[in-house]
């Protein structure tokens, strides 16, 4: 039986983009999976309910090592929504779909003939082109504190808060991170790839700070910092900090 | 119409309860009428608190499911004629309370009183949300510890996101009620400091409420502390509290703080 098509409209895919946290594991793994149960350790929930990319690109581990990882970081409760760099080949069924690198999606319109006659793309085709850093970067002011629980994310540039982070609050930047009042959350700057940015508050207590990735602890800071105005930023692999007045 | 209040801490057992019965009790026995609703579906307690639980008959789930009506379940208290209860059900389970129904009787109950005072029962889930959507201002109650002053600071967000007011751009007035605070263990340095907690939830604060025996002998005697005894240390601070929620102009003393103003200046040197 053939149905009749009488709607005209075509279905609506809009495209979207997320911030995800990627993880990139090295070799060996098992020495990588006891850091990333120490980090999850002293930062409880961190990886609860947050999409997680894999990134496998440049590591050498078979499909049967990367079924093994995918399901030892499920018992961790870490929910991959999809593998970037790795072979088609190596994602069997029962595996998160691969991903490529996370460009800014316009909305698409696909029309429903297009789409039928249309062919999936193969995944290593078309280069990857990688996020620009934007030559403006934009600015998000919060007028109020953070409070427990919330998390302001904003990946397009950098973010001011007039007023306290509170402990169980998070501010995730693609840019700098600027706290007028305590920072006792996590704040993570320069999410999209943005070494130069930094972190500023007026008074430092937080769980977690990160730049483009690099972790770091309040109990791994110098006693001397904390309570103080500090501003942080990376050097090489590092954070460093240092009182501002 | 009426004001509608939510008392609120997302942390159990701090002191909502009996800051409802006697904040309801100070405002009631300067005249104004006063209704305290329970929030806490499955486990209700304000009305031990209000000694009224002999006289529950018909509570809040009855009238949400259309079962019983509003006057039927409003039990007038037995001191004050202008203080009513609205019991929570102990036998239900709080997925009776419906949004619709909140809102139904809420509207209702701003159409009568001058004050609708809700308990929320602890935590951030449904009940929590159901008691506070109406508010047009709320008390966060806090004990001086560091797991309570989160979880309030948690409920703040949820009362700026998750409320009526909130939905419709506006400004939810919040107060903090420090409760149970205990001026030797302050002096200690084992709980924390007025300031540090009004530092780190930055809302102000409606009273500070001192940690005593009072409190649980009036809950025993089934007597809001307001009513109890009107001249003990946490009536007066509950007291103070209801004026200033009236929006008087007060200023606070911390409990156990004997210096006093004279003491501030000379103290010091007297010690
Ligand atoms: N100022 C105070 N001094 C001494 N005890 C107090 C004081 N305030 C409250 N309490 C006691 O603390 C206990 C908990 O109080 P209450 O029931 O009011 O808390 P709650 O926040 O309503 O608890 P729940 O979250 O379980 O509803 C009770 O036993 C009460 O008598
Ligand atoms: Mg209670």
């Amino acid at each position: 039986m053939t149905k009749v098509l009488t709607d005209a409209r075509s279905i609506r895919i809009k495209g979207r983009s997320f911030l995800a946290l990627v993880l990139s594991p090295d070799l060996p793994l098992d020495d990588w999976l006891v850091r990333l149960d120490d980090l999850a350790s002293r930062s409880a929930g961190f990886f609860l309910d947050r999409p997680v990319v894999l990134d496998v690109t440049g590591l050498a581990i078979d499909k049967v090592q990367l079924k093994e990882l995918f399901e030892q970081l499920a018992e961790r409760n870490v929910r991959i929504m999809g593998i970037e760099g790795a072979r088609p080949s190596m994602l069997g069924p029962g595996m998160p779909p691969a991903m490529k690198g996370g460009k800014p999606a316009a909305d698409i319109e696909v029309k429903e003939r297009e789409a039928a006659c249309e062919e999936p793309e193969s995944v290593d085709t078309a280069p990857v082109e990688l996020p620009q850093v934007r030559a403006i970067t934009q600015s998000l002011v919060i007028n109020e504190p953070v409070r427990s629980g919330q998390s302001i994310i904003f990946p397009e540039g950098d973010v001011t808060i007039v007023g306290s982070v509170a402990s169980g609050a998070e501010v995730i930047a693609g840019g700098s991170i600027h706290v007028y009042g305590a920072l006792r959350g996590r704040a993570m700057a320069g999410t999209t790839g943005n070494s130069a940015s930094r972190i500023f508050c007026r008074k430092l207590e937080a769980e977690l700070v990160a730049i483009d990735g690099i972790y770091k602890m309040i109990e791994d800071m110098s006693p001397a910092l904390v309570g103080q105005p500090v501003q942080l930023w990376l050097d090489g692999d590092s954070i460093m900090a240092s009182t501002i007045i | 119409m009426g004001k509608v209040i939510v008392v609120t801490s997302g942390k159990g057992g701090v002191g909502k309860t009996t800051s409802t019965a006697a904040l309801g009790a100070a405002l009631a026995q300067n005249g104004e009428r006063v209704v305290v609703v329970d929030f806490d579906v499955g486990l209700r307690n304000l009305d031990l608190v209000m000694g009224a639980e002999r006289r529950v008959v018909y509570d809040l789930v009855n009238v949400i499911q259309g079962e019983a009506k509003l006057t039927q379940a409003l039990i007038r208290d037995k001191r004050l004629e202008s203080l009513f209860l609205l019991p929570a059900s102990q036998t239900r389970d709080k997925d009776n309370l419906t949004t619709e129904g909140v809102d139904r009787v809420i509207t209702e109950l701003k159409r009568v009183f001058d004050w609708v005072i809700c308990d929320s029962p602890a935590g951030i889930e449904r009940g929590a949300t159901l008691a506070m959507r109406h508010a047009d201002m709320a008390v966060v109650v806090t004990n001086p510890e560091v797991s309570s002053v989160r979880d309030s600071d948690r409920i703040i967000g949820l009362l700026d996101s998750k409320t009526l007011k909130a939905e419709r751009g506006e400004r939810m007035e919040k107060h903090l009620m420090l409760t149970r605070y205990d001026s030797a263990r302050a002096d200690r340095g084992d709980m924390l400091k007025v300031d540090d907690v009004l530092e780190i939830l930055s809302i102000p604060l409606v009273g500070i409420i001192p940690e005593s025996s009072d409190v649980l002998r009036a809950s025993n005697m089934g007597a809001p502390v307001t009513l109890a005894d009107a001249r003990c240390a946490p009536a007066m601070a509950y007291f103070e509290a209801a004026r200033r929620l009236r929006g008087e102009q007060l200023p606070i003393t911390i409990p156990g703080d004997k210096r006093g103003i004279f003491g501030k200046i000379f103290g010091r040197k007297a010690a």
